[in-house]
């Protein structure tokens, strides 16, 4: 019952299929060649515009405005060729001219282009920022060394500090597309009882947007990087290397990639649920993931206007931030507007992913099921009335102080009922403790440190001493790794036997789960201390007294870091030999619509469209399924005749 | 585990039985007009943020304190939002027109929509043209920024009024099928309507 899910693709109206040489390298190619036409057309119209087109002088803020319009145009065109060799052209545009299109292969090279089941693209995402969370991570560890002793020499200040901007803005954007990217893709339609997302093509656009935010960044060193961090501030961000014009550039990408999978999310799940799935019937994680779509789809825009002022500033001229009448702190307000819902965007489909793996392994339907959606609710509606409470020290009017305290600590009651879901989900169960379980356990004990932390950081007279110090980074590791990617491994070792029909090692699970656990919490827990001690975020070195307790920290952190080695060990072990254990359906015997498919799952996710009849979490209820499958209709007649 | 349900597995037997038999029926069973239109409602509203984000950054830099008199071009501003409201009816007439299977009609109609929305562009061009301050002012800053990410957004909605158009010259829509012209004159509209309610308010009235 496997073999659907490799050989047999819906027969659509595209029988013909993307063949020629490589998408990949076709699509490298094309964005070179796009590249050099953005370029030739800057260059163009600079000349046109009477300006020498390689005018090397630098403008009032020391950039190089002529470079950076260069890169500005050639990055555009270098996108779309990607995006056209990659596949789009005859996948899409061949279409909007009138020309036909054409499928995908079904064979394992569908994973290399622009493959529009969700399956696909959700396994696709999973893998690209598996390997971003390593290449940051390694990013993190290198940083460790450098603080391993006060005044090392190991990295220059400003090498370390686009190490530090690099991790950060990796990191994020592991956090913000690691679980909706690929468990939302994956599992979200399968959970409603879709075939797929709303826009499947759409959906691939999404993701293949992502290599040129990762290329971007990396490309961006070439011009002398960027080391503004990844909240990338002005006036620094207006005044520092050209890099930083291709960080502005591959993150306005990778927002717009966000708002697109946001807005097919939504539809998903408003309009694609099965029969029967009333909006009491949907699992808690895809309500949590319609939560994180809604944020994303509504607020990116403001990260991309912020980005986009320092760009033109930079470029043309504009007055956004600095000169005249130049307010940074402008940037201050509309980027956090954003990237404080953004902190929700990371940890709601974590939220949704704990609860659910804490229900199915407890064995005992989520405890006050309706509050966690309505803490869902209300941590969306409030999230954009909080951002300034990263403002508190920035000069902001005083006035401003108060309210921002109260609401914040407002929103923590919703995130406290969410909590308090979680423990009366697992209290008195019978609790099942393979991996995820651990995982989402894991979850429940860091982000209660996470969430306590904050309420200082919120408080205005705390927040004064511990601003931009370890207190914060601790702070926010603690609901950041500690609680989304957690999260993320609960539903990696909860998902990976449905997705690959086969079982990951329980001893290197377990062995996963305590090294992370361990020196996740050894590594971060003294850094509120280091914090509270005085030690600055965002540079290189720190007072002398404080060596021990960082000697301490990258010790712990370079055996967090060992951790994920095991991880990767245990999965490609799994993947790569031929006798690995075989998954059954429901090898976790849950309730919810994915355990009711083969594993990995027909290509048609369902036989025939399931119809929901009662709770997902139904467990020793003794009550309905949640649901099952028309025994009538056409499908079925098929098969009985 | 003693409490364990065991309905999981007897509906997973009936699956696993059939799981190789049905294929592709892809989406039929869905509500694919409605999800069409949801999904350019949502995109709409998404894409009106940005504006939004801009009139804060222009209320921002410049309080409600608008240009100095005779610095922007009041008369040409008003007749700039009389020919996109034009151009918006032209994109309905289209629509109708290719809903009741008239295709040259439509084109027609499309083509003129696009020839305002150019001549629009022209304007504004002039208007840059013509400004009396530097985009380096706080008012400047404004006042480039706004109107070029709104004439970025006329270029593609241009770019999806001249497909369209190219597709029913190749017959592809018809009084049954036309979601395609329906979305970009809708979106279309889009753009006429941050212009009329945002960026003419905030860069010419305020
Ligand atoms: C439980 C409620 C929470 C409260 C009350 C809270 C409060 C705060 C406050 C006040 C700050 C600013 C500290 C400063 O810069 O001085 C902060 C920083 C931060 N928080 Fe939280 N937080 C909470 C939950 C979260 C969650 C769930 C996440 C992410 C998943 C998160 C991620 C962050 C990040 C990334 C920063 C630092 C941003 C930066 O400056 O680079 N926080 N938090
Ligand atoms: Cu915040």
């Amino acid at each position: 019952m496997t073999t659907a899910a490799a050989g047999v693709l819906p027969a659509t109206s595209r029988p013909s299929r993307i063949t020629g040489f490589f998408p990949i390298l076709r699509g490298l190619l094309f964005a070179v060649i796009g590249g050099l036409i953005g370029a030739g057309i800057a260059i163009a119209i600079r000349s046109a515009m009477g300006a020498d087109p390689f005018d090397r002088t630098p403008s009032a803020n020391g950039t190089m405005p002529s470079t950076e319009q260069i890169v500005t145009v050639a990055f555009v065109f270098g996108t779309l060729g990607w995006l056209l060799g990659v596949g789009f052209w005859e996948s899409t545009v061949s279409g909007w001219l009138g020309y036909r299109t054409k499928g995908v292969p079904t064979d394992w090279r569908r994973y290399l282009t622009v493959s529009e089941d969700h399956k696909v693209i959700g396994i696709q995402y999973l893998a690209t920022f598996i390997v971003v969370l390593l290449i940051a991570g390694l990013g993190a560890m290198t940083m460790r060394a450098q603080l391993s002793q006060p005044g090392n020499t190991l990295l220059s200040p400003d090498t370390y500090n686009r190490i530090m901007s690099f991790h950060g803005i990796a990191m994020v954007s592991v956090a913000v597309a690691s679980v909706m990217g690929s468990f939302g893709n994956y599992f979200v339609p399968i959970m409603i009882g879709a075939r797929d997302m709303a826009f499947p093509r759409l959906n691939s656009l999404s993701y293949w947007m992502v290599p040129v935010v990762i290329a971007s960044l990396f490309l961006s060193q070439l011009l002398g990087g960027w080391d503004s961090g990844w909240t990338a501030y002005p006036p620094l961000s207006v005044k520092n290397a050209s890099g930083q014009v291709m960080f502005n550039l591959a993150i306005i990408v990778f927002g717009l990639s966000s708002i697109f999978g946001g807005i097919n999310f939504i539809v998903t799940i408003v309009k694609m649920r099965a029969p029967g799935m009333g909006w009491g019937r949907v699992p808690i994680f895809v309500w949590s993931v319609l939560a994180a779509a809604f944020l994303a789809t509504f607020f990116t825009q403001f990260f991309a206007a912020s980005l986009t002022m320092v760009l033109l500033d930079r470029i043309v001229g504009t007055g956004f931030f600095v000169g005249q009448g130049g307010a940074p702190l402008l940037y201050e307000h509309t980027f956090w507007f954003y990237s404080h819902p953004a902190v929700y965007i990371f940890v709601l489909p974590g939220f949704g992913m704990a609860l659910e793996v804490l229900a199915h392994l407890s064995r005992k339907p989520l405890f006050a099921y309706r509050w966690a959606v309505a803490a869902l609710i209300g941590i969306v509606g409030m999230s954009g009335i909080v951002w300034a409470h990263h403002m508190f020290v920035s000069g902001m009017p005083n006035a401003l102080l108060g309210p921002f305290m109260v609401t914040t600590e407002l929103i923590s009651i919703p995130t406290g009922l969410i909590f308090l879901s979680a423990l009366g989900t697992v209290w008195m169960g019978r609790l099942w403790l393979t991996t995820p379980m651990l995982f989402a356990l894991g979850f429940v004990f860091n982000f209660l440190i996470g969430g306590v932390t904050g309420i200082f950081l919120a408080d205005v007279p705390t927040d004064i001493s511990l601003h931009d110090t370890y207190f914060v980074v601790a702070h926010f590791h603690y609901t950041i790794i500690g609680g989304e990617i957690f999260a993320l491994f609960a539903a990696f070792y909860f998902w990976f036997p449905k997705m690959t029909g086969r079982m990951l090692s329980e001893r290197l699970g377990k062995l996963n789960f305590w090294m992370m656990f361990i020196f996740f919490n050894l590594t971060f827990l003294p850094m509120f201390w280091a914090g509270l001690h005085g030690m600055n975020r965002r540079i290189a070195t720190y007072q002398n007294d404080l060596a021990n307790v960082n000697l301490f920290i990258s010790i712990s952190a370079w055996f967090l870091g060992l951790s994920f080695l095991v991880f990767v060990i245990n999965v490609l072990r799994t993947l790569l030999s031929k006798n690995a254990p075989r998954a059954e359906a429901n090898p976790w015997k849950a309730r919810t619509l994915e355990w009711l498919i083969s594993s990995p799952p027909p290509v048609e996710n369902f036989p025939s469209t399931p119809i929901v009849v009662g709770s997902p979490y139904g467990y020793g209820t003794g009550g309905r399924p949640h649901a099952v499958f028309a025994l009538t209709g056409a499908a079925d007649e098929e098969v009985t005749a | 585990m003693t409490t364990m349900p065991l309905v999981a597995e007897e509906h997973e037997l009936h699956v696993a039985d059939h799981a190789e038999t049905h294929l592709a029926h892809h989406e039929e069973e869905h509500d694919r007009p409605g999800i069409n239109r949801l999904g350019l409602w949502v995109f709409m509203a998404s894409e009106s943020m940005l504006f939004f984000a801009m009139s804060a950054a222009r209320l921002y830099l410049n309080g409600f304190n608008g240009p100095d008199k005779g610095a922007v071009n009041l008369g040409l501003g008003i007749g700039l939002t009389l020919i996109l409201l034009a151009s918006s009816w032209l994109g309905y007439q289209a629509t109708g027109a290719i809903s009741k299977g008239k295709r040259r009609r439509a084109i027609t109609a499309l083509l003129l929509a696009s020839l305002l929305g150019i001549v629009f562009i022209g304007g504004v061009g002039i208007e840059w043209r013509t400004a009396e301050f530097s985009q380096n002012s706080p008012f400047g800053t404004a006042f480039f920024s706004m109107t070029g990410l709104h004439v970025l957004h006329l270029v593609t909605g241009l770019i999806g009024l001249l497909l369209a158009a190219n597709l029913i010259r190749k017959g592809q829509f018809g009084p049954g099928d036309h979601w395609g012209v329906t979305a970009v004159v809708r979106y279309w509209t889009f753009v006429d309507v941050m212009w009329l309610v945002i960026v003419f308010p905030m860069l010419y009235l305020l």
